[in-house]
């Protein structure tokens, strides 16, 4: 029976302390802290209160990728959904709609680019990587086909106003709030529920899982859903908060969703991951980019930097867990063994 | 042969003093053992004494604590897996794994093809020494067929092939006979009889205690690690091997309780999946043991898939309690009671990377939910009892299944689907890799729950078990159902006769 011995306190706090969200935790606090020091702006409320706002998006839909990856799909397609949700506000406003009903349009539009993108995926099993990226190309091109290359303005003030002010009272945004009621809920549903439960085992052993009598295209489908409502609403919020719809709004930001994402040590293979991780790793990336916004680096270096971070996040686990089975300590407890 | 074989040679490959240790798990403790070339070597000792530590000490994938590997007496340090096979020391697991899309004979020469001109593979001369070597073992494989396929005996010939491709002159075979049916094993036996004839030194873990006793001529016991006894075979009983193991007597075999049958609790009709099984049909009884017996590949497992659902069906029905199932789905099936434990514990029962407290409670995660989260404590509760009750090995609940011994991993299995408290059990090997005493344990409590009005379908290869459980026996041979044998006319004979289809 079980000999419940208790392995050093010291060991437990030390790898819990070497977790990777942990880190991307610690790091951020360090850049927070680079960033008060070495720019005069940084730490000035309207600036947080800006960068926070211009992470709305980003940290919305990384929500529903962390869902995804930590089931071993992914969404490549989110950008393209949200311009061509702008696309559509920006048409459907000027063709004299009322906001009221262009939103639940654009989000019923957003679910159906997610059923193409999970029947793909789920009914012809093909890689989602694959799909997401046909659908990336897809999407932005009935954006186009949309709107053209015009850009729509001129947005009703109240609605425009929601999508950047503060709640009263506060610096935090109203996106960014729906940012933390959103969050909550990811948060409980990942690791507390029985969905949760699934999504880890899907994305670690779907076979298990089937047997299991886990849905799992079912499941799948729906995250496929979930990720571009959200995107689409997402699109919503973008073209509100820069008061202007275009078919090109977005693009590009599902790396620096993935890259958020990876960073806050979900595991692109699936099956590991943690909500505060990928807490971490959005404002971490938020961080960065008004850090390099402030002192006027330009967007192609910011894009290099969110790429080297993808690279980074993808890659250090990796050797860590290369480094670790060359060394073989025996405190290593996790390793797989070929035969059990 | 009480003497060791070799005479005045020094053995082989040694163990001397060897300890290991996981974490605050002591795995090893000052274990010795001499491999002297010519003999088979048994390795007796439960679930989790560590058998399987102690090959992947002598194969280079762990290094000791403390102690050392004395190779013809002098010692040695192997850093790799590479280093020992290097030196001649070639391992066998279980489940070979195999590169599906090459040949056998890229298999079994993969990093080492033999070249022709311009470094090309020369594949004339691989398959033509790949066919020597099988024609050595006196077994019948194509050298140029895809991997891919292979049933599990084949690809641990191959392996064996591999191994004799590089000189190996110790053979290291961890549980090799858990997946195989009778005349596999008799088949692999004879290969590993003549390989030791030939010099090679051989040890062979097994559960199977007749299996030790008809291969091998010593066998060194193990128990919590700790090295209990080397002695000859011969001589010994089943009950002296089983008391070296345990540490107490024990009635290995627990034959079930008679049961009154009640109502049809799983009924199959005319099930039918093309190319896989034909015709299927039979029935189930509350407080029945019903074996599925056949050989290998008679599409015995493929049945209970369909049945539960992960398959689909192409024509027939199954009913549970009078309830007719919809096909392919494993959730409605679940719901109607049914329970499948799968053959491949690996990839179908368990999510290896997960702790032993996720792994049972995944398979309840309605039952868990208070609101709409899942109880931490139910599910450790769960957990608790189901590993209590068969007795697991365990560090902690929250430990990943995947640093549990083998036969461990196969009970964590089990508490995962009897925790779902069905009302049909299939279950398909249930004690493959399971030692003795637990087996027996097993068999209890199988034999408890079917008086408690339980139905059980039960796959087993091992003959022993599917005689001393089943009330009655049906036969299967390639996708159909040849024979229904009462529980007084089941015989080791009266079965194989059936599965072979030879008239009986
Ligand atoms: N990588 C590992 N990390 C932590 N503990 C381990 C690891 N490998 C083995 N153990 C533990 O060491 C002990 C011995 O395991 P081992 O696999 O050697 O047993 P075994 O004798 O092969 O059992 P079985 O008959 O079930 O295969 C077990 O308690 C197991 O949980
Ligand atoms: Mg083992």
């Amino acid at each position: 029976m079980a000999p419940d011995v208790t392995t050093g306190a010291l060991g437990g706090s030390l790898q819990r302390f070497l977790r990777w969200d942990v880190l991307v935790g610690v790091l951020l606090v360090f850049v927070f802290a680079g960033g008060l020091t070495g720019s005069p702006q940084f730490g000035n409320i309207d600036n947080l209160s800006f960068a926070l706002g211009d992470l709305g998006e980003i940290a919305l839909i990384a929500l529903a990728m962390t869902l995804l990856v930590v089931a071993a799909e992914v969404d490549l397609s989110v950008a393209s959904v949200l311009g061509l949700s702008s696309a559509l506000v920006g048409n459907l406003w000027d063709a004299g709609w009322a906001i009221e009903t262009i939103i639940p349009l654009v989000v019923v539009v957003g679910a159906l680019c997610g059923l193409v993108n999970g029947l793909l995926v789920t009914r012809l099993g093909l890689p989602s990587l694959a799909v997401t990226i046909g659908t990336m190309a897809l999407y932005r091109g009935l954006a186009y086909v949309v709107l053209g290359d015009r850009a729509v303005a001129g947005f009703p003030q109240q609605f425009t106003d929601l999508a950047v002010n503060d709640v009263p009272g506060t610096f935090i945004p109203y996106p960014v709030m729906l940012f933390v009621a959103l969050a909550a809920v990811t948060g409980v549903v990942l690791h507390a529920t029985g969905f949760g439960r699934s999504l880890f085992a899907i994305g670690a052993q779907v076979e298990a899982a089937h047997f299991a009598g886990i849905r799992v295209k079912r499941i799948k489908l729906i995250l496929f859903v979930v990720a571009s409502v959200v995107a689409a609403f997402a699109g919503v919020i973008y073209t509100f908060r820069y008061g202007s719809a275009r078919a090109d709004n977005g693009s590009g930001l599902e790396m620096a969703v993935i890259a958020a994402v990876l960073l806050g040590g979900v595991d692109f293979d699936g099956g590991k991951g943690t909500l505060g991780g990928v807490i971490a790793g959005v404002l971490l990336i938020g961080l960065l980019r008004n850090l390099l916004m402030l002192n006027d680096v330009s967007t192609e270096i910011q894009s290099i930097v969110t790429g080297l971070l993808l690279v980074i996040s993808v890659i250090t686990p990796r050797l860590v867990a290369a480094v670790r089975q060359r060394r073989r300590t025996p405190t290593l407890t996790t390793q797989p063994t070929p035969e059990g | 042969m009480t003497e060791p074989p070799g005479g005045d040679a020094p053995p082989v490959l040694a163990l001397r003093g060897v300890s290991k240790a996981f974490g605050a798990v002591q795995a090893l403790r000052d274990v010795s053992l001499e491999l002297f070339a010519g003999e088979a070597h048994a390795l007796a000792g439960e679930n989790g004494a560590g058998k399987s530590t102690l090959v992947k000490t002598l194969t280079g994938v762990y290094r000791p604590d403390t102690g050392q590997l004395l190779l013809d007496g002098e010692p040695v340090e192997f850093h790799s897996p590479a280093d020992a096979q290097n030196a001649g020391v070639a391992v066998i697991y279980q489940e070979p794994t195999m590169f599906p899309d090459l040949s056998v004979a890229e298999n079994i020469f993969i990093g080492r093809q033999p070249r022709a001109a311009l470094r090309r593979i020369d594949r004339g001369a691989m398959h033509g020494r790949a066919a020597e070597l099988f024609k050595r073992l006196g077994v019948a494989l194509d050298p140029e067929q895809p991997a891919r396929g292979l049933s599990i005996a084949d690809q641990q010939l191959v392996e064996i092939a591999k191994a004799l491709s590089r000189d190996a002159r110790v053979l290291i075979m961890d549980e090799p006979t858990a997946a195989l049916s009778g005349a596999e094993v008799t088949r692999l036996f004879n290969v590993v009889k003549a390989l030791r004839e030939q010099g090679c030194a051989v040890l062979f873990i097994s559960h199977r205690l007749d299996e030790i006793f008809e291969l091998c001529q010593r066998v060194t016991t193990l128990r919590d690690g700790t090295w209990i006894a080397s002695e000859p075979v011969a001589g010994m009983t089943h009950d002296d091997l089983i008391r070296r193991m345990v540490g107490r007597d024990l009635d290995a075999l627990y034959p079930k309780l008679d049961t009154v049958p009640g109502e049809v609790a799983l009924k199959v009709h005319r099930l039918t999946r093309e190319g896989v099984f034909t015709d299927v049909s039979f029935e189930v009884r509350r407080g029945e043991i019903v074996a599925l017996a056949g050989l290998v590949g008679a599409g015995r497992s493929e049945v209970a898939r369909a049945i539960f659902g992960v398959d689909r069906w192409d024509a027939g029905s199954v009913e549970v309690n009078g309830r007719g199932l919809p096909a392919a789905s494993p959730t409605a099936a679940m719901s109607a009671g049914l329970a499948l434990v799968p053959e491949d514990r690996r990839q179908q029962g368990l999510v290896m990377e997960q702790s032993i407290e996720r792994n049972i409670g995944l398979t309840g995660l309605k039952n868990l939910r208070r609101g709409p989260v899942i109880s931490r404590a139910a599910e450790r509760d769960r957990a608790r009892d189901w590993a209590i009750r068969l007795q697991l090995k365990f560090n902690r609940l929250s430990d990943a299944v995947n640093v549990l011994s083998g036969g461990n991993q196969q009970k964590v299995v089990l508490g995962k689907w009897l925790s779902t408290r069905p009302g049909v059990l299939i279950i398909d090997e249930p004690t493959r890799g399971i030692d003795v005493g637990t087996k027996a344990e097993v068999h209890r409590l199988l034999s408890e729950l079917a008086a408690d009005g339980l139905a059980v379908l039960m796959i087993s290869s091992d003959l022993p078990e599917v005689l001393g459980m089943a009330d009655r026996v049906l036969v299967m041979q390639e996708g159909r159902l040849v024979a229904e044998i009462p529980r007084d006319a089941a015989t080791e004979e009266s079965v194989m006769a059936a599965a072979t289809g030879r008239a009986s």
